[in-house]
């Protein structure tokens, strides 16, 4: 196939401005993503070359207890923090979305928390959650709530994490808030003529019509919640204490990797990691397929 | 739109009205009581925050809360940010934020720009490509990475975490590229008629155009760096290069968990920089949140 003047122009200068993304492309996603796949079938501590074991770093994770205990604890909290997570956001943009006197501001404070580094809101709530001075315990225990020992039981540890991240949901509020507002009214006033309460209307129109954007966060909820590392790192410490109750699928692999040096074991959890993630967003598009609404705007 | 069996309707979620029923009816009282509810709740942690890091050590840790200090520390902050070494991990976060902006505006408009302008075969492949790489988790790259890295004698240096930046961000080229393909053809034909070439288009026409555009990639870009953990964690080895990330968790492990006052003095500090921008630049972040939420 010739090419014409046109196309070599194009091309060309489509090359110039694609030059950086190619090298950065090649060099830190390509490279590192075919080497982790390599490193992941080797014995590999950075400080010498790796060599071939193949499946042996696989076999050996079917064997390690923590491994398991840190996917069991990623698996539990994300099935107590996505679902919560969820009901929350969309329950506080219901609200934020009705007439109110001070919408703007409302909505300001609902958002402001999300804006908070992941560093700096594990030290505060580390506060907050103490089970001696803590905010949290202050509230409950005049109201005759039991007090746990937010970060000492490991029965609670995971419950006071998915507190401390419901406080940052204000970004998922304003997005369901922005799919809210294009809702086209007149569905509601047909609704209405039609007599719907406005649970009704809800249920049979609002959730419908943002079910996309529920989808879409949720997916977004799988990969993160599967990945959080910073927030239990800085509150519970590296190894997720109490009792390793909050050692995360994502902690236990940085410290394979970077606290004892063994790189091609990390590698293999990362990659499973990958398998599973894709696997979720996978299942969780087949699912979306029966439940999700793309008729609207 | 549903032809389900009618729901139950619950008579207390009625008698709530939560919803917006669009319709000129006035703000229920319960709906306003409910909202400055979850106002305050939303606002407290701020409030204990900023009270926490006023209170001398035996306010801080009393039981029940006290909820203002008796008298103002104003010196907690002073001495919070001389024994942290604020300053420094202030200047080193801005000059990894920095880096990175420039670094992440400049790349992601150039790709950008070629998948929404130029038509070349494996156009679409090659987009297609750069939209999977999103897909990959950072733990399956970090460890060559730091491979790659420690080979280029780079690791302990801030190189890890700026260079990337400056050839690309996945994310980043996606969203631009989405506003890139609004701005019309007749418009560069035009200029490539009086004589402009490619590179003159794109500085002098596109990025003009597209200002709204990269204040928001440059804005998330800043965010999200100032409030990266991970790759600091991992490709920092020497505190006098920490970011504030990492000096805060530093000054937390420093304290040994006693002086709480100082060190909730020290996290006000951390995020109060990025709470002027966002007042700053609220529209521009309003924008960006619905861009990442909404568009395919």
């Amino acid at each position: 196939m010739k090419m014409t003047r046109t196309d070599r122009h194009q091309l060309a200068s489509a090359a110039l401005f694609l030059s950086p993304w190619i090298i950065g492309f090649t060099v830190f996603v390509a490279l590192p993503a075919i080497l982790s796949l390599y490193f992941s079938l080797c014995d590999y501590s950075v400080l010498t070359e790796p060599v071939f074991i193949g499946v042996g770093n696989y076999t050996d994770l079917t064997r390690d207890a923590l491994f398991w205990k840190s996917l069991w604890n990623t698996i539990l909290f994300a099935g107590l923090a996505l679902p919560i997570g969820t009901v929350v956001s969309i329950a506080l943009a219901l609200l934020l979305n009705s007439p109110m006197w001070g919408k703007g501001i409302m909505r300001t404070i609902v958002f402001l928390p999300s804006l908070v580094p992941l560093v700096a809101m594990g030290m505060l709530w580390q506060y907050l959650l103490n089970p001696e001075y803590g905010l949290i315990n202050g509230i409950l225990q005049p109201l005759g709530l039991a007090s746990p020992d937010w970060l000492g039981d490991p029965s609670w540890t995971k419950p006071g994490l998915v507190l401390t991240t419901l406080w940052g949901t204000g970004n998922a509020v304003i997005i369901y808030l922005a799919s809210l507002s294009e809702v086209p009214r007149t569905l509601y006033d047909a609704a209405r003529v039609d007599g719907a309460s406005w649970w009704q209307q809800i249920l049979n129109i609002s959730l419908p019509m943002i079910s996309p954007v529920i989808y879409f966060n949720m997916i977004i909820g799988i990969i993160t919640v599967l990945q959080i590392f910073a927030l239990p790192y800085v509150m519970m410490g590296a190894d997720g204490e109490p009792a390793r109750s909050t050692l995360f699928y994502a902690m236990y692999l940085f410290n394979q990797a970077f606290t004892y040096l063994r790189m091609g074991y990390a590698s293999a959890m990362a990659w499973i990691l990958f398998l599973l993630i894709a696997l979720l967003t996978w299942a969780g598009h087949r699912a979306s397929r029966r439940h999700v609404h793309y008729g609207g705007a | 739109m549903t032809t389900a069996a009618e729901p139950p309707r619950p008579r207390w979620l009625t008698m709530l009205r939560l919803h917006k029923i669009p319709s000129d009816s006035r703000p229920s009282p319960v709906v306003q009581i409910a909202a400055l509810l979850v106002a305050f709740v939303f606002l407290l942690p701020f409030l204990v925050l900023v009270t926490t890091s006023l209170k001398t050590l035996p306010e801080a840790t009393a039981f029940p809360p006290t909820l203002l200090p008796d008298d103002a520390q104003w010196g907690n902050f002073k001495q919070a940010l001389v024994e942290m070494d604020f300053l420094r991990y202030l200047l080193n976060t801005l000059l990894v934020c920095g880096l990175n902006v420039c670094g992440t505006v400049l790349s992601c408009a150039m790709a950008a720009w070629a998948f929404a302008h130029f038509r070349f075969r494996g156009s679409g492949a090659f987009f297609a490509l750069t939209l999977a790489t999103m897909m990959i988790p950072f733990p399956v790259l970090m460890v060559p990475q730091y491979a790659i890295f420690r080979e280029l004698g780079w690791i302990g240096t801030f190189k890890p975490l700026w260079v990337p930046a400056w050839f690309g961000v996945a994310y980043n080229i996606f969203l631009l590229r989405q506003f890139f393909l609004s701005i019309p053809r007749t418009l560069t034909e035009a200029a490539r008629i009086d004589g402009c070439g490619e590179i003159r288009i794109f500085v002098q026409l596109v990025l003009p155009l597209s200002r709204s555009a990269l204040l928001v990639v440059a804005l998330f870009t800043f965010m999200y760096h100032w409030n990266d953990f991970m790759a600091p964690l991992i490709f920092l080895t020497d505190d006098t290069q920490f970011t504030l990330a990492l000096g805060l968790q530093a000054f937390q492990t420093q304290l040994g968990g006693v002086e709480v006052n100082l060190l909730m003095a020290a996290t006000l500090v951390m995020i109060l920089p990025v709470t002027v921008l966002f007042f700053l630049c609220q529209k521009s972040f309003m924008q960006g949140i619905s861009l990442t939420g909404l568009k395919e």
